[in-house]
C-alpha cells in the first residue's frame, strides 16, 4: 500500500519507542521521575484515568500550560491525550508541538460516529483497538502507533489480555488465508483492502503495537509483552503505587527482560504497595466501549 | 567472507529488529544483546540502535552491560551508534549532564532539530559512496569533531555521521529504509578487522 512521507515518518517514529515503557504523568516533578526510571516517553494529563474515573462528569484535554511545562521538564517525547472526535484539540496540542496525540477514550469522546481525519495532522497519533477491525480503521484514518484499550484506571489486566489475544487471533486467522479471500474479510472486518492485505502479507499490523490498560507490576508487563506487545503504557499503576520511582524502574527492566524470569524476580522484590485496583465487575464505565 | 559474520545488536530498548533485519538481507547473523550473557562469545561488532538514550543508558547500567561493553569498545570492537546510540557513544553531549560510553571525540547536540515535528527525510551522500536515504527522527548532530574523526556527512552544514577508528556513528536511520550501505559499510568495518 502506498502511503505518504509523513506517514512512513511517522510509522518510523513509533518504532523509537520501541521495547519501552510509556507513562502517564500529571506534573513535571513525575516526569523527571519518569525520565530518571528509564521511560521512553510520558503521557502528560492532569488526571490520571484511575482518578478521572473517580471524579467521573466530563474529562477534557489537558491545559497546554501544564503540558508545556512537563515538555520543558524532560527530554524524552511528551504525549498528550484528547477526545476522540475532538479534532480541534488535537489543533491545539499540534500547536503546542506535542510529540504525540493520543486519541483516547480515557477522555469523554466528542464524537460519538466519527473518530479525527488524522492524515489531516503532522504529528503522528496513537489510538486504541480492542481487536484488528478496530486497529485498521484507525490507521486507515491516519495513526501511526496502536496500542489495546485494556481497561485504564482500574490496575486489572483482564482486558488488556482480553484485546491483544482478539488481535493475535483475527491475524492469525488473516494470515492463513488465501489471497482471494482477503476481499471477503475486509468487507466482514470493515476496513480497506490493502490494509487487510499488509497483514496477510506481513503477519502483524503496519504500524507499532503497545499494551495499555491495567498494566501496574512488572510480571503483568512481562506478561504483555510475552503475548506480543512491542512496548507498554502504565497509566495509573505507577503514580498511585506506594513507591513510583522503584515501580517504574522495575516495570522499565521488566519489559527488557520480559523472557528472564530470574530478573523479574528481582525487580519484583520489595515493591511496597500497588494500586489498589477495581475489578472490572465492579466499574459501571467500560471506557474501551467507547469508539469503535 | 569465509565465515558469516555476528553483529550483537543492543536490545535493551529501541528499533533494534529494524537493524537485524538490515543485518540479515546482508547475509550476516544479528543477535539481540539484553543481558551480560549474550555477549559471551563476544560477538564480531556491536550496533546501538535508535531509541531514548536516557532509557538505554539506564539500561545498560543496571544489566552490567555498560562495564562490559566499554572495554571492549576501546579494546576495538567495531560498533556503530544510531541516533541514540550516537549519543551514547559521544565523549559530550551539549544540552545534556548525562555522559554514557564517551569513548568517540565528537560533541553532539540531542533533539537538534527540536521536538518530532521537526523529525524529517532527506536524501544525501554517506562516505562518498553514493547518495542514501536519510530519515532524521528527534535526530542529534554532530556540533563539532575531533581531529582524528572522519566526517562521512553532511546535512545542512551540520556533521550527520562520523567515524574515529572503530567507531561509526549517524544521526539518521538507516535502519528504517530498505538501503543497506551503511551497514556494508559498517560489515565492511568488522571484515578488514575495522
Amino acid at each position: 500500500m502506498i502511503i505518504s512521507e509523513q506517514a512512513k515518518l511517522n510509522r518510523d517514529l513509533a518504532k523509537m519507542l520501541k521495547g519501552g515503557v510509556i507513562m502517564d504523568v500529571t506534573m513535571p516533578e513525575q516526569a523527571r521521575i519518569a525520565e530518571d526510571a528509564g521511560a521512553c516517553a510520558v503521557m502528560a494529563l492532569e488526571r490520571i484515568p484511575a482518578d478521572i474515573r473517580q471524579a467521573g462528569g466530563i474529562s477534557r484535554m489537558s491545559d497546554p500550560k501544564m503540558i508545556k511545562d512537563i515538555q520543558a521538564a524532560v527530554s524524552i517525547p511528551v504525549m498528550a491525550k484528547c477526545r476522540i472526535g475532538h479534532f480541534a484539540e488535537a489543533q491545539i496540542l499540534e500547536a503546542i508541538e506535542i510529540d504525540y496525540i493520543d486519541e483516547s477514550e480515557v477522555l469523554s469522546p466528542a464524537d460519538d460516529v466519527c473518530h479525527i481525519d488524522k492524515t489531516m495532522f503532522r504529528v503522528p497519533f496513537v489510538c486504541g483497538a480492542r481487536n484488528l477491525g478496530e486497529a485498521l480503521r484507525r490507521i486507515a484514518e491516519g495513526a501511526s502507533m496502536i496500542r489495546t484499550k485494556g481497561e485504564p484506571g482500574t490496575g486489572d489486566i483482564i482486558q488488556a489480555v482480553r484485546h491483544l489475544r482478539a488481535m493475535n487471533a483475527e491475524i492469525a486467522r488473516i494470515r492463513s488465508m488465501r489471497r482471494d479471500e482477503i476481499f471477503e474479510a475486509a468487507k466482514e472486518l470493515q476496513v480497506p483492502y490493502e490494509l487487510l492485505l499488509s497483514v496477510h502479507e506481513d503477519g502483524r499490523l503496519p504500524v507499532v503495537n503497545f499494551a495499555a490498560g491495567g498494566i501496574a507490576t512488572p510480571a503483568d508487563a512481562s506478561l504483555m509483552m510475552q503475548l506480543g506487545a512491542e512496548g507498554v503504557f502504565v497509566g495509573s499503576g505507577i503514580f498511585k503505587s506506594g513507591d513510583p520511582k522503584k515501580r517504574a524502574s522495575a516495570i522499565v527492566r521488566a519489559v527488557t527482560n520480559y523472557l528472564d524470569p530470574k530478573v523479574l524476580a528481582e525487580v519484583s522484590e520489595d515493591l511496597g504497595e500497588a494500586m489498589v485496583g477495581i475489578n472490572e465487575k465492579e466499574i459501571t464505565v467500560l471506557m474501551a466501549e467507547r469508539g469503535k | 567472507m569465509n565465515r558469516t559474520i555476528t553483529v550483537g545488536v543492543v536490545a535493551v530498548q529501541g528499533a533494534f529488529a529494524e537493524h537485524c533485519r538490515t543485518l540479515g538481507k546482508l547475509g550476516a547473523s544479528a543477535k539481540e544483546i539484553r543481558s551480560v550473557s549474550d555477549l559471551s562469545p563476544t560477538p564480531d561488532g556491536l550496533i546501538f540502535p535508535g531509541g531514548e538514550s536516557t532509557a538505554q543508558g539506564k539500561l545498560l547500567r543496571e544489566s552490567g552491560l555498560f562495564d562490559m561493553i566499554l572495554p571492549l569498545i576501546k579494546g576495538g570492537l567495531p560498533v556503530y551508534g544510531t541516533c541514540a546510540g550516537m549519543v551514547l557513544l559521544a565523549g559530550r553531549i551539549e544540552n545534556d549532564d548525562r555522559k554514557h560510553f564517551a569513548a568517540m571525540d565528537i560533541t553532539v547536540r540531542r533533539n537538534a532539530y527540536g521536538r518530532q515535528l521537526g523529525s524529517f527525510m532527506t536524501t544525501g551522500d554517506f562516505a562518498g559512496i553514493g547518495d542514501v536515504p536519510m530519515y532524521f527522527i528527534r535526530a542529534p548532530y554532530i556540533s563539532s569533531a575531533g581531529k582524528d574523526v572522519n566526517v562521512l556527512s553532511r546535512w545542512d552544514g551540520k556533521i550527520t555521521a562520523a567515524r574515529e577508528a572503530n567507531m561509526l556513528v549517524t544521526s539518521f536511520h538507516p535502519e528504517v529504509t530498505e538501503d543497506p550501505t551503511v551497514h556494508s559499510y559498517f560489515l565492511s568495518m568488522i571484515s578488514q578487522g575495522h
